[in-house]
């Protein structure tokens, strides 16, 4: 909403620009509850342009088209300045930037030669002074600003061209349309400046007649409209409107356009009610229907487009057909043109939600459509109709007649709230006075009965004792209620443990060398495909976004595979030589039975580069789950997951139960995204992480005896696991065994083909003594014997 | 004889003093002190003495060995020393040469802030919530004073995963409040941070996809002025001692009386500039008492208990933390952007 000032001063005393100045408007307005995101001078970039008569005018010695003009410009000897334009003439008042003068946009005029000729400013033209002919109607475009206005040489024109107003432009909140208006904005001026508010009722003389032997007005849906307001005018002159409406329309943000479109806006914006003029030539039958449009009724809107209109939508109509989309925008079949003779001014109260859906449905959003989506006062309608008339029969542009149509569909009981002063005060932890409270709501409007509060209708915003708190807060000022720290029983804050589960394993991540992303939850449908996931996994049942920003963002991901990859591929195709990355994703699946998905928190890894390899991130992977105590960690081959290569990739579990996957990403997946060099990802389970944490470690005694090393080397099939050749030694030991390190794999000669040689080193001890070499020696042989046994592998 | 030790004597010492190598010293040793040595050679000579003379030889003899081992001790202390300080020189390493320095990874800046946050609240006794972002539209609108028909609801704004409008991804952190409140009694000091979502097309400002911290307290006897006290206390640990703020009233559906928050801006100092937009302030959260409505659609007693509640926009806080300037670079993970943190 832009406020001009000169417009507020017509219903504030003590608030003009010479007292208080833009910026502790701007403040004071703000901290009151109106927030100001900007004031402007409209007349801050005209500098040294002031009125001028033309006084003598020659042909220039040197041009064809070019004038030589004496100025008067009310003091000293007449300027001489040259002009190319045609239409102006001696004795003409024109606007003249003298030398050393600014216009609009920054245009800096000094006094120079034209074709020999000196030349000291320049004649303006509208649009020099960033005017339009709307603002001037009797003025012409292309050539000098010929002024009508009364105003002598010498003047200065910004005041001249109505230039001298300054405007506050405001952010309203949706729970105040009141404030979306003159005269909205001027009580909330005049309760926060403590200066009275000066409000006049319209008075309409009338001229005989009678609206209700001419028009008949039925609201079919008391809910979707519930109040009905018009009046009409006949013998109606269309012709541009005064200045001084013009120049408040032009500081509003409107263009103006003659006098009864004008008064419409005006009223708009002065009293915040929308209002719309038909011809009534136009209105088939004398009657206004107010009701839902039927199936396929079609209207041309105003702006010249065929609108279809659905049976949700509310419509004025005559007995025939739609001549309004109801608070939307009117209908070209009744506009106002030249011709019109007999008006209908319609002020009417409609249903905020339904005017929304309407405008939305229709995609346009007006200013009339703007302030009834957001729930208009009922009362207004009255005061709108009435003071459109008082302006008609004020600028002369028709006859009122008698009698007022007013349709009151649903009547709207007052709201009272009861003024409790130690209640508010409790809640705002202030000390007010209950007489400080009264003073504040009266100037805000409210009517004080006893300690019943009556809340005008303006105020649908009001109404509870909270609401009346807020008033009066902001009354007294958010800036003077006290700080205070919080007393009573103190709280145990702080993580819970999967969050500080998170945030550890966070650290470990990023020691590794892995930097922590962040990726949209939402993904494409097809990016399922994209990393190859069988057509029957269960990952690919997502919830659904039914109404998506577009397909790429439709679905949410069942697995966070698919963003590390995206995010993987972003930084090869931006040409970083490597990344490493984490995630602490979450996933979300669909529960069956519930509205309610499963979301959890997985773990991805990703990784690629000149370092990246397999054995890199499975190392990674085995060090943070070690710093989370996860223990027995076991990796499996798996070869069946399309996403990853079908030879290096391990299935993560923790006794029998799955925690994730590990792998090299399939050469196909990473063709699909643009990859071309080898991709490593994991993912895990973190909620199935942390339950297999093991428990908190106990002491234990440190050995006392030494431990005796002994290294084997054996020969066995090259399909045979390490874990398996582990697990065998492990269980062929006799007890002594404490450790199990791989150190070597070899295969070529003299290894035959197929084979594969691999050595380890076992640590033996025993807890109470120290052990001899035959000891030590039976366990090994012992191990030996159930490789050879099991696995067929014999030592080298 | 005296005379052969006397002499030996004087040539070993000097003999010792003069070898610089440790294999040297030892050939030394062995000339002089070893069994074929020229002491033992003329202590051999021993049983031609008279019986006078041979214990004045012996214990000559015994001085002189004990001269002799003494001065090989010294002297291969000294060849020691060298050899060390030899060996440490040689050792010299260029301390310039860039360290073996393994890779650390980083924490992205949204965590970064998130986690500073939780931290100052967590010292203020809050904990910290987590809440489902699949949401029932009862939770994230209804039960927050947000009825059917607002515009907050439309489906131009809000992500929708029921055609009845039911079911939706959370516009808002603030159904935290509600979640929290059902199932526990106050006092009530959370915080609840998480992932939102609104219908916004992906710009240097905007985000389909955002976090938000929700904050609520609930407990007997909370003001407005707590919530001024708290507030400020959580943008003090934030921006440093002296920042100053201004609580302005705004509108919220839940809160009731509502404000939001500026803080002076840091680049101008209140005076206007391009940083807040000539303002002199910059927004920081939204806050508000709890509308009694919320409170009492939680079963708690309005005459018992109140609380104020906020909201924080942190990809706000981030881009202004570090001078980021477009939000598409915290979700794009460029490795060169997250290695700057």
């Amino acid at each position: 909403m832009i406020l001009s000032r000169k417009w507020l001063n017509e219903f504030v005393d003590g608030v003009s620009l010479d007292e208080i100045h833009d910026r502790d408007f701007a403040e004071a307005m703000t901290i009151s509850g109106s927030k100001v995101e900007v004031t402007r001078d409209l007349g801050a970039e005209i500098k040294n342009v002031v009125v001028g008569r033309v006084l003598a005018m020659e042909r220039h010695p040197d041009s064809d088209h070019m004038w030589t003009c004496q100025i008067d410009t009310g003091k000293g000897a007449p300027v001489q300045i040259v002009t190319g334009a045609q239409n102006v003439k001696t004795g003409d008042l024109v606007p003249v930037a003298l030398d050393d003068s600014w216009l609009p946009g920054g245009v800096h005029i000094t006094a120079g030669l034209l074709r020999g000729v000196a030349s000291n400013g320049m004649l303006c033209s509208l649009k020099e002074l960033g005017l339009t002919a709307h603002d001037f109607p009797y003025a012409i475009e292309d050539g000098i600003f010929i002024l009508q206005e009364p105003c002598k040489p010498g003047d200065n024109i910004v005041p001249v061209i109505g230039c001298d107003d300054h405007t506050v432009e405001f952010e309203i909140t949706p729970n105040r349309p009141d404030c979306l208006s003159v005269i909205g904005l001027a009580r909330e001026a005049s309760a926060t400046f403590r200066k009275p508010l000066r409000l006049h009722e319209p008075v309409v003389k009338g001229s005989g007649g009678s609206v209700m032997d001419l028009l008949d007005v039925e609201i079919t849906d008391p809910v979707l409209c519930p109040r009905y307001t018009a009046r009409m005018v006949r013998n109606v002159k269309i012709a541009p409107s005064p200045e001084w409406m013009r120049e408040h329309l032009r500081a509003s943000g409107v263009r103006p356009i003659n006098n009864i479109v004008d008064i419409t806006n005006y009223v708009m914006l002065e009293y915040g009610q929308p209002m719309h003029a038909f011809d009534f030539s136009c209105v088939k039958g004398g009657k206004l229907i107010v009701r839902t449009a039927r199936e396929g009724e079609v209207i041309q809107t105003l702006d010249g487009n065929d609108r279809q209109l659905t049976p949700s939508m509310l419509c004025i109509c005559d007995t025939e057909k739609p001549v309004a989309v109801a608070g939307v925008m009117g209908g070209a079949n009744s506009e106002i043109v030249g011709d019109t003779a007999m008006v209908v001014f319609e002020s009417a109260n409609f249903n905020g939600v339904s005017i929304r859906r309407t405008a939305t449905a229709l995609g346009m959003r007006t200013d009339a459509s703007g302030r009834y989506e957001k729930g208009l006062d009922p009362m207004n309608t009255y005061l709108g109709v009435q003071r459109a008339c008082e302006l008609v029969e004020q600028l002369g542009c028709g006859e009122v007649l008698d009698g007022i149509v007013d349709v009151i569909a649903a009547d709207k009981a007052p709201v009272t709230v009861k003024l409790e002063p130690d209640k508010i005060n409790a809640l705002l932890g202030t000390d007010i006075p209950e007489a400080d409270m009264r003073v504040m709501l009266e100037w805000l409007g409210f009517t004080l009965d006893g300690s019943t509060i009556l809340v005008p209708s303006w105020r649908s915003d009001v109404e509870h004792y909270s609401d009346i708190a807020e008033e009066i807060a902001r009354m007294y000022g958010y800036g003077k209620i006290p700080v205070t720290l919080m007393r009573g029983l103190t709280t145990q804050g702080g993580l819970t443990e999967h969050q500080k589960a998170e945030n550890h394993c966070g650290v470990l991540c990023r020691s590794m060398g892995y930097s922590e992303i962040m990726t949209y939850s939402f993904i494409s449908p097809s990016y399922y495909d994209k990393i190859r996931l069988s057509a029957d996994s269960t990952l690919r049942k997502s919830i659904t976004i039914l109404n998506p920003l577009g397909e790429d963002t439709s679905i949410m991901r069942t697995t966070a595979i698919p963003s590390m990859l995206e995010i993987l591929a972003r930084n090869y195709s931006y040409r970083n030589p490597a990344a490493q990355l984490y995630e602490m994703a979450t996933v979300y699946r669909p529960v069956p039975g519930s509205d309610l998905a499963d979301e959890r928190v997985v773990l991805t890894l990703g990784a690629y580069g000149d370092e990246a390899d397999f054995f890199t991130l499975k190392g990674a992977l085995e060090a943070i789950l070690g710093g989370m105590n996860v223990k027995n960690v076991t990796f499996t081959a798996k070869s069946d997951l399309p996403t990853f290569h079908p030879g290096r990739c391990a299935e993560i579990g923790v006794g029998g139960t799955t925690l994730g996957i590990l792998g090299q990403v399939h050469p196909l997946t990473a063709d699909n995204y643009g990859m071309g060099c080898p991709v490593y990802a994991a993912q895990l389970d973190f909620s199935a992480l942390l339950d297999l944490r093991a428990p908190e470690a106990l002491y234990q005694a440190l050995p006392r005896f030494p431990s005796v090393t002994r290294d084997i080397a054996v020969v066995c099939d090259h399909a045979i696991p390490v874990a398996t050749l582990e697990d065998c030694i492990a269980r062929g030991a006799q007890g002594l065994l404490k450790e199990v390190k791989l150190f070597d794999i070899y295969t070529g000669l003299p290894i035959p083909a197929g084979k594969k040689s691999v050595a380890f080193s076992l640590k033996l001890r025993a807890d109470d003594r120290t052990l001899t070499d035959t000891e030590a020696d039976a366990d090994v042989k012992s191990v030996l014997a159930l490789l050879e046994k099991e696995l067929g592998a014999v030592l080298r | 004889m005296r005379e052969k030790l006397e002499q030996i004597r004087l040539e070993a010492i000097n003999a010792f003093q003069q070898t610089k190598e440790a294999s040297g010293l030892e050939a030394m040793r062995v000339k002089y002190l070893g069994k074929k040595g020229e002491l033992t050679a003329v202590l051999k000579q021993m049983g031609t003495l008279s019986a006078e003379e041979r214990p004045v030889m012996g214990q000559l003899a015994n001085e002189v060995r004990a001269a002799l081992t003494s001065a090989l001790a010294k002297q291969q202390k000294l060849i020691e020393a060298a050899a060390l300080d030899a060996r440490l020189k040689e050792e010299t390493l260029d301390v310039t040469i860039p360290g073996k320095r393994p890779e650390l990874g980083h924490k992205h800046p949204m965590s970064i802030v998130l986690d500073e946050v939780k931290d100052v609240f967590i010292g203020m006794g809050f904990e910290v919530a987590e809440g489902p972002e699949i949401e029932l539209a009862d939770y994230n609108f209804t039960r927050l004073n947000t009825p059917e028909g607002h515009p907050a609801r439309e489906w131009s704004d809000t992500f929708y995963l029921k055609e009845d409008s039911s079911l939706l991804l959370r516009t808002q952190t603030s159904p935290m409040q509600i979640r929290v409140m059902e199932n526990r009694t106050p006092p009530i000091r959370m915080i609840a941070p998480g992932r939102v979502y609104r219908k916004d097309e992906v710009d240097a400002t905007h985000s389909p996809m955002f976090h938000q911290i929700e904050g609520l307290v609930v407990d007997k006897g909370i003001t407005m002025a707590d919530l001024k006290g708290t507030l400020n206390e959580v943008i003090c640990a934030l921006y440093g001692k002296e920042t100053k703020t201004r609580f302005r009233p705004h509108h919220f559906p839940f809160t009731e009386p509502s404000c939001e928050v500026d803080m002076q801006c840091h680049a101008c100092g209140g005076k206007g500039c391009r940083v807040c937009k000539g303002e002199g302030w910059i927004e920081v959260l939204g806050a508000g008492m709890v509308h009694p409505k919320v409170l009492e659609g939680c079963g708690i007693d309005t005459d018992l208990y109140s609380g104020f509640a906020f909201g924080i926009g942190v990809e706000r806080l981030v881009l202004r933390r570090f001078s980021i300037t477009d939000m598409r670079l915290i979700f794009e993970n460029d490795v060169r952007f997250l290695s700057q943190f």
